[in-house]
């Protein structure tokens, strides 16, 4: 998974949804960032770098050349 | 979770106690950044902080730490800085704690410009006491104290500091964390008195009082209303109306108390005459 969230410290504030340019992210039934569309993800790194509660880890996948 | 908050960050003490949205948790990520990208030895660093939300901050930075009492954070910090030179010493505070019962001390620290460096969670408000208003509330903004409006004109405290002599001065916004990362190295490494007041959303009283929304609309605020200086610079001063500068406002040379008390010092030793 590209965006990984961990839900002890996620607290819901909403700063991941609403700064997403790409709609990855919403909030589940409980109030927690999840992730909804992880294809459209493009790994800017906003939701990580914003978020107050280092809930979240942006893990950019390892190309294909890059593998080799 | 980025390295840097998994080794600058005690992670017993996480999650941390801030409300969701708070921006505090942003700009402790950006100052625990600042210090690892200078390559700061944790031994050797000292963060001090006074009493609010904000100053809390310090009970989770994995250094030494003092959480002292209600605006007196750059006391102590210039206690240490003097006792111990050589450390690295950051002051975590809020705009209440920093300019209202601290307000003294701040000017104070910047005259001298001893080498301390500032960093002002400034929301606009006392967070922790319920969301009175600080010296730094904005003009006519609403908070628990102040239901029709603040009637007082807030300090520009980035130009307080500079006319006080601060050496180093910068503003930035929790939403600009990136950027920030950048002035709080520029200010470590100045040597004398650096400050970087940062713009910053408490969505639980500034916010609500004043009906902005979420704490992501608050910092889409920011965003909209903070004007680098480059750019200010070249715009007419009808479009600058409503906004705030960030970016590095000020920079100086001038001697360095705890170096200068150092020099009196090996003077007032004389030259081993005895004498
Ligand atoms: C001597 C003293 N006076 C008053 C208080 C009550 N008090 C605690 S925090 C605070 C203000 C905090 O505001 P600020 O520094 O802006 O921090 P924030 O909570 O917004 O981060 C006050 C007045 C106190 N703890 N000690
Ligand atoms: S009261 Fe305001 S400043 Fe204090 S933790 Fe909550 S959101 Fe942050």
């Amino acid at each position: 998974m590209a965006v990984e969230i961990n839900r002890r410290y996620c607290k819901g504030c909403g700063i991941c949804v609403e700064l997403c340019p790409k709609s990855v992210l919403v909030l589940d039934e409980i109030g927690k960032s999840t992730v909804k569309n992880p294809d459209a993800c493009i790994y800017c790194g906003q939701c990580e770098l914003r978020c107050p509660d280092y809930a979240i880890t942006v893990v950019k996948p390892v190309k294909k050349e890059e593998k080799a | 979770m980025s390295e840097s908050v998994g080794k600058f960050l005690r992670q017993s003490a996480l999650p941390h106690i801030w409300c969701p949205g708070c921006g505090n948790g942003i700009i402790m990520r950006s100052v625990v950044r600042a210090i690892e990208k200078i390559g700061l030895d944790q031994r050797k660093t000292v963060i001090v902080s006074g009493i609010g939300c904000s100053s809390r901050s310090s009970g989770y930075m994995n250094f030494n730490t003092v959480h002292t009492a209600h605006g007196r954070a750059l006391t102590f910090a210039t206690g240490i800085k003097l006792a111990r030179p050589e450390l690295n010493v950051i002051v975590m505070t809020g705009d209440g704690d920093c300019t209202a019962i601290g307000g003294n001390h701040f000017i104070h620290s910047a005259r001298r410009n001893i080498d301390l460096t500032t960093v002002i969670f400034n929301n606009g408000i006392y967070g922790m006491t319920g969301g009175q208003y600080s010296p730094l509330t904005p003009f006519s903004a609403k908070a628990t104290t102040a239901p029709y409006g603040n009637l007082e004109r807030n300090f520009d405290i980035a130009q307080l500091a500079i006319a006080a002599g601060a050496t180093y001065v910068a503003r930035g916004t929790a939403y600009h964390a990136q950027m920030l990362v950048d002035l709080v190295v520029k200010a470590i490494e100045n040597k004398g008195f650096s400050v970087v007041d940062v713009i910053s959303q408490c969505p639980v009283y500034y916010g609500r009082k004043n009906k902005m929304g979420s704490a992501g609309k608050m910092l889409l605020w920011q965003r909209d209303h903070a004007l680098p200086v480059q750019a200010a610079d070249k715009l007419e001063p009808e479009k600058r109306q409503g906004k705030f500068l960030i970016g590095e406002l000020h920079k100086s040379e001038a001697p360095e108390y705890t170096a200068e008390y150092e020099k009196l010092i090996e003077a007032a030793k004389g030259k081993g005459d005895g004498q």
